[in-house]
């Protein structure tokens, strides 16, 4: 059994259907990325795990327990850390309450204090501005604040919202790299959603790809990696010629 | 001498306008909206503690323990009733609510037999009793005003600072949806903002009816304490303390160096001059980056 199963969810802002009958997995100790364009839904899939918006129908297993409609308290206390897109730290708390108030839930002080070095750890500069507010951050750093206060939740699962956004290559590289290694060495399963799919593709072991709703591929990342469709979709390696042309027609029929 | 007295005496008015300030910005960082009932928290408040003290025969500290956290509880329930229904709908309709609700309690207060449409004093311990202290006459209500307020601000401090809980109320107030995201209990949040905002009124609502007696009005004190709040920023919970005083200090010195009538002007000239001048307040936070 998959750490969190999702099942035929569907999920509506107004009358306006957003996830249309999306089901997917996440194996423990996996990195599985959830590719595709603006409004495809991704985000929306997110905010329904951890239970910001309630799906109108399917369920959602994590560990074994449904968690589909509970109160985001709840599911963070379950196990599961959201680093929200656009990063969302608390601009005018310093760092080090930004990084305790991920761990809000939990009630173990030593522990909590453990992970405090453990994400000094992996990211040297938040302990170096750990008393600065997190405004004065730059947007890599304040990613990393995103990041490590999601750790600071000692999640079985995290879900990552578009971490590249807005950042350099090489930063993106080093955070990316970092995720890996708390998926490593923590044990940390993480669903990471992403429109810079070459990155995320190098870094996943699974994904599956989300257009309007609804999921219209899913493979290993390396198969994804080498698919046409993916390839001229999100890695930008557009084709020539009718072959391209007739290419872009296959995509459409997606919907 | 005499400015030191009247000085003394600016600071305790000041201080008056400075807990109604600190009621409404505290629920301005949470809701984004003013709270217009403010002032009349207060009066109920005033209320309560004159139904425990004087018709209850309590004695005045358990009386004003009562108060405080029965208008804790008159604040939660009012979220639950009121506020919460309204979550997510614009600010304008958690402003028009707030509007209702101070007409309600003020109207309601009349209504009440004991309370009625009469003015009542509140026999306080410092009532009419001064303090003589090197040739300075000052009046014990005033100190008391005054050392209540320093209290009640290293609390909060204490509180915002320190406890998990409290900064957890200013993750809320910063950002609600990453809040919602780490796991903080929004609804208790803001169930607890408007008991505190309350029981701030509650204070306040005491520390007044010795110098201004306890009647079904007396919540029009809300309208000295908004120019405190905008002077402070209105997002500052330091800034509306000291915006209080200054607003304090103004009014009392405007009213004995210039005329009885600048006393009530004053205040507003000095709102005006803040909102064209420096708009975002004295002591307001820098801009947020994103929403």
């Amino acid at each position: 059994m998959a750490l969190l199963e999702i099942r035929n969810i569907e999920t509506y802002y107004g009358p306006v259907a957003a996830i249309r009958g999306v089901s997917l997995d996440v194996e423990e100790g996996k990195i599985v990325t959830l590719l595709g364009g603006n409004g495809a839904g991704k985000t929306t899939l997110l905010r329904t795990i951890s239970g910001i918006v309630d799906p109108q129908k399917g369920t959602v297993a994590f560990a074994g327990a449904m968690i589909q409609g509970a109160d985001p308290d709840a599911i963070v206390l379950k196990g599961i850390a959201h680093v929200p897109e656009g990063r969302e730290v608390f601009p005018f708390l310093s760092v080090r309450d930004n990084l305790r108030m991920g761990a809000y839930t939990r009630r173990d002080p030593d522990g909590v204090a453990k992970d405090l070095e453990l994400v000094f750890g992996y990211f040297p500069i938040l302990r170096e501005r750990a008393e600065l507010a997190a405004s004065q951050l730059s947007g890599g750093q304040q990613q990393m604040l995103a990041i490590g206060r999601a750790v600071m939740a000692r999640p079985k699962l995290m879900l990552l919202d578009e971490p590249s956004l807005g950042l350099s290559p090489l930063l993106v590289k080093q955070i990316f790299g970092i995720v890996q290694r708390i998926n490593r060495e923590q044990g940390v399963s993480v669903l990471l959603v992403e429109q810079n799919a070459r990155m995320a593709l190098q870094v996943a072991d699974f994904g599956y790809v989300l257009e309007l709703g609804r999921i219209v591929m899913e493979n290993t990342a390396a198969k994804l990696m080498e698919s046409e469709d993916v390839s001229e979709a999100y890695l930008g390696n557009k084709q020539q010629g009718v072959r391209g042309e007739r290419r872009w027609r296959r995509k459409k029929q997606w919907r | 001498m005499l400015i030191i007295q009247l000085a003394i005496n600016g600071i305790a008015v000041g201080c008056i306008y400075a807990l109604v300030a600190l009621g409404l910005v505290l629920i301005y960082k949470a809701t984004e909206a003013v709270n217009f009932a403010q002032g009349d928290l207060m009066m109920l408040g005033a209320f309560f503690a004159l139904t425990f003290i004087s018709f209850g025969g309590l004695p005045f500290w358990v009386g004003l323990a009562l108060a405080i956290i029965g208008m804790a509880a008159v604040g939660m329930i009012m979220e639950r009733l009121v506020l919460r229904p309204i979550l997510g709908q614009p600010q304008f309709a958690v402003i028009m609510v707030t509007i209702g609700v101070g007409f309600i309690l003020r109207s309601g207060a009349t209504m009440i037999p004991g309370w009625g449409t009469s003015s009542q004093a509140l026999p306080t311990p410092f009532s009419n009793q001064t303090l003589d202290v090197a040739g300075l006459v000052m009046a014990q209500e005033h100190l008391a005003i005054i050392g209540a307020t320093v209290i009640l601000c290293a609390l909060l401090y204490g509180f915002f600072r320190h406890t998990r809980f409290g900064i957890a109320m200013q993750a809320a107030s910063q950002n609600q949806l990453a809040a919602a995201y780490m796991g903080i209990p929004i609804k208790r949040v803001s169930a607890a903002t408007w008991a505190i905002a309350a029981a701030v009124a509650a204070l306040g609502g005491v520390l007044l009816a010795p110098i201004a007696l306890v009647e079904a009005n007396m919540g029009f004190v809300v309208l000295k304490a908004f120019p405190a709040a905008v002077l402070g920023g209105f997002a500052s919970l330091p800034g509306a303390v000291i915006g209080g005083v200054v607003i304090g200090l103004i009014e009392v010195f405007s009213g004995r160096y210039i005329s009885d009538t600048a006393r009530n002007l004053a205040p507003f000239v000095v709102l005006l001059a803040v909102l064209v001048i420096r708009p975002e307040g004295l002591f307001a936070e820098p801009k947020k980056r994103r929403a």
